[in-house]
């Protein structure tokens, strides 16, 4: 881009007169940088997620897909748009001790409430973003999620529902129930538990009987996902009609949709538009 | 309403049933005598058998009611599967999902910014609480929450508690006219059409706005805007004591709703209910006080509680907190008449939206200034405009979970990125949807009446509960 032009007008200046002519236009577009900022964006914003934020656990990242396309790579030279994208979708990895905030605390309080569910079923803690994931073992799950509402150091009293994520490369793992947890006794404290089961046996068992409040959150991951939560006491469809084939929100499952015909031009259904991503 | 008349002889069970052909529209409707002791179903979903199987080792005087999904006194698309005893309702299920619209899926298809304009139209009554909580979970994944201008945080809190106050009014509005209080429904309406008001004014729209963007708000609120509004506080506090006045004292109100749709600290933390359902148990949990976001923690306000845990309680506190949502916009005002001109995006030139959106004699649009910029003057300016707006920016790997305090409760946004430039899946736990399940709780061995309270005092919102 050459230099000299005028800089673009951002929505910071209300009165919409252009700044002095100072800077590059590449580095007015720059994200800007503060102390506060935990995680730096340019580097996503070039390399297609291929990198993990700036501050994450000393544990490899995981890998959760690989991305390819036609579009959205930006490293390099190449400045045609059509660089050609590969990379890997990296999640962060484990963290490490200390964890921070009232995270160490929880992490204690669970490991003293159920130590051998905690050493068999607890596969990685991760935080991320100010946020405690711990990544459990679906044949463990009943026996950590009873003390953490029970046990009075922890006390998540609430379950706020369960979300189904579908990672379709993730062999053995390719979906996820995410749970999250607020303890309200604490302070509205949060935990998130990660579960996964494969797509050849997608059964995890129901929390129901410990957190009720998860009955239609479980039917709706049901529904949507095709996760079975065994135990639950009337795992039906719960948003779609009875006798639907499929589970609509996995990856797999298409949008639908038909072309639209405006002003002679002919506009692709949503899932058949260029994906940049 | 589908009403079904059971009479089975008990030793026959399901068998029977089965054997039996029906005529589920036959002229006036079954009776026990037209079908000679045999049971007729008008069937409305496709676990009926099991309904029926039930119902026919229960005994012979059990009725089962079909209420919804179309009924003017059900919140919408809302199915109430009622088991009654006489008047008695011995058990209650709601059938929902009659409004999917599949926004999760449509979202993972667009750019994040473009999921706004659909979260915004889940729970159509509180657009901007599903646009802040979806922005704030973005913002938490991007890493910028605390680059978001305070200007944009505090137009945000304005326009919150503006919806939320019309969201209350909404609320108190349908449930009066669901026990045949008409006048309550008008005047709701009238006061909450002060808030769309304001809305017009600054977003262009009075209901799916899609003003809260990820990195700040579409548009800048301007000084003509909060003038507007404050000539229409004196008007709003006159039409809400009046709507006090019209409920809180009078016998019929108090006679259906004191004592009805009784839920417990107990029920509500089992069946995760939060709102003012929970504060109506006594528990001060409010999100925008026990973890504050957009600066709520520098504003004066309370946290409203009663001890009932009656929907009585429930509409006590619906109005109080509209006083309470007043005090906090006031604040709010001052605060924005004292930082006009400041920025309402975040900094970041490849998050920020490159232009402010400007209401033309057309519409809504992007502000002329900017268009003069980017088709006369820069050619980077067009490239990054384009850039931006067609593809989208980046988010970086990960999930984030995000809440903010809704009229309805807690409104959660579980978001995860793969990177790219749009959602790898956003979820959103509804309040509604999680509340709704309490329906059973509150009105089973009531009488039928109560129900309607009793599901009034919920407040679900069909789009938020089947998104």
């Amino acid at each position: 881009m050459s230099e000299g032009d005028k800089v673009s007008t951002g929505p910071e200046t209300p009165d919409k007169q252009p700044p002095a002519q100072t800077t590059t236009q590449d580095e007015a577009n720059a994200p800007s940088r503060s102390e506060g900022q935990n995680v730096d964006t340019t580097t996503a914003q070039e390399s297609a997620g291929g990198s993990v934020p700036a501050v994450h656990g000393p544990g490899d990242p995981v890998t959760m897909a690989r991305k390819q396309g036609m579009f959205g790579g930006s490293l390099g030279g190449d400045t045609s748009g059509y660089g050609g994208l590969d990379a890997p979708v990296l999640f962060p990895g484990a963290a490490e001790r200390p964890y921070g905030s009232y995270f160490d605390e929880v992490v204690d309080a669970l490991e003293a409430a159920a130590p051998r569910a905690f050493a068999d079923g607890l596969e990685r803690v991760v935080v991320d973003r100010g946020e405690l994931t711990l990544h459990v073992h679906r044949d463990h799950l009943l026996a950590l999620v009873r003390p953490l509402r029970d046990d009075p150091r922890l006390r998540f009293e609430v379950c706020t529902g369960v979300s189904g994520v579908h990672w379709p490369e993730q062999t053995g793992a390719e979906l996820h129930a995410v749970y999250h947890f607020q303890s309200i006794t604490h302070g509205v404290r949060r935990v998130r538990i990660d579960v996964t089961c494969p797509d050849g046996d997608p059964r995890i068992p129901s929390i129901v009987g410990v957190y009720p409040a998860n009955d239609w959150h479980e039917r709706e991951t049901w529904d949507m996902f095709g996760i079975v939560f065994e135990g639950h006491p009337g795992l039906t469809r719960i948003l779609m009609p009875d006798d639907w084939p499929g589970h609509p929100q996995r990856k797999d499952y298409p949008l639908g949709g038909i072309p639209v015909e405006y002003k002679g031009a002919t506009i692709p259904a949503p899932d058949q538009r260029r994906s940049y991503t | 309403m589908a009403t079904t008349h059971e009479h089975t002889k008990p030793d026959q069970g399901a068998d029977y049933l089965e054997d039996t052909p029906t005529d589920l529209y036959a002229e006036g409707g079954p009776t026990s005598d037209s079908v000679d002791g045999g049971a007729v179903y008008t069937a409305g979903g496709g676990d009926w058998d099991d309904i029926a199987k039930d119902v026919a080792t229960l005994g012979a005087e059990r009725i089962v009611v079909n209420m919804g999904p179309q009924h003017p006194s059900t919140h919408g698309v809302l199915r109430l599967i009622l088991e009654l005893d006489g008047e008695t309702v011995r058990e209650a299920r709601a059938g929902i999902g009659y409004l999917h619209t599949g926004i999760e899926k449509n979202m993972e298809f667009r750019t994040w910014v473009q999921g706004t304009t659909f979260c915004t139209r889940m729970d159509y009554l509180t657009p901007i609480f599903n646009e802040t909580a979806y922005c704030l979970s973005i913002e938490k994944l991007l890493g910028i929450t605390d680059q978001i201008p305070q200007r944009a945080s505090d137009i945000r809190v304005l326009m919150m508690e503006l919806n939320r106050i019309g969201s209350h009014l909404i609320a108190l509005a349908t449930g009066g006219m669901e026990l045949g209080a008409t006048t309550v429904m008008t005047i709701g309406f009238r006061e909450r059409e002060r808030t769309l008001r304001f809305f017009e004014a600054v977003s262009g729209l009075r209901m799916n706005n899609a003003y809260v963007r990820p990195g700040g708000v579409a548009q800048d609120v301007l000084p003509e805007h909060l003038d507007q509004l404050e000539e229409e506080l004196p008007a709003l506090r006159r039409g809400i004591g009046e709507l006090e006045k019209l409920l809180l004292e009078s016998p019929v109100l108090k006679g259906r709703t004191v004592d009805v749709g009784y839920l417990s600290l107990a029920n509500c933390m089992a069946l995760g209910v939060t709102g003012p359902i929970l504060r109506s148990t006594g528990l001060p949990h409010d999100l925008r006080k026990a973890q504050p976001y957009c600066g709520y923690e520098t504003y004066d306000f309370d946290v409203i509680t009663r001890r009932e845990m009656d929907a009585y309680s429930r509409i006590c506190i619906r109005l109080d907190e509209i006083w309470q949502s007043i005090r906090i916009a006031e604040q709010a005002i001052a605060r924005l008449r004292a930082s006009q001109g400041d920025p309402v995006m975040v900094a970041d030139k490849k998050i920020a939206w490159p232009a402010q959106m400007s209401v033309g004699a057309d519409g809504q649009g992007n502000s002329l200034d900017h268009i003069r910029t980017i088709m006369g003057e820069s050619m980077e300016s067009l490239i990054h405009h384009f850039k931006l707006v067609t593809e989208g920016f980046r988010v970086p790997p990960g999930q984030a979970y995000a809440a903010v305090e809704s009229p309805k409760g807690e409104l959660g946004v579980h978001a995860v990125s793969d990177g790219g430039t749009r959602p790898y899946r956003v979820h959103f736990r509804d309040p509604s949807f999680n509340n709704l399940q309490a329906a059973s709780a509150m009105s089973e061995g009531s009488l039928v009446a109560d129900v309607i309270v009793a599901v009034a005092s919920i407040d679900p919102v069909m789009g938020g509960v089947d998104r």
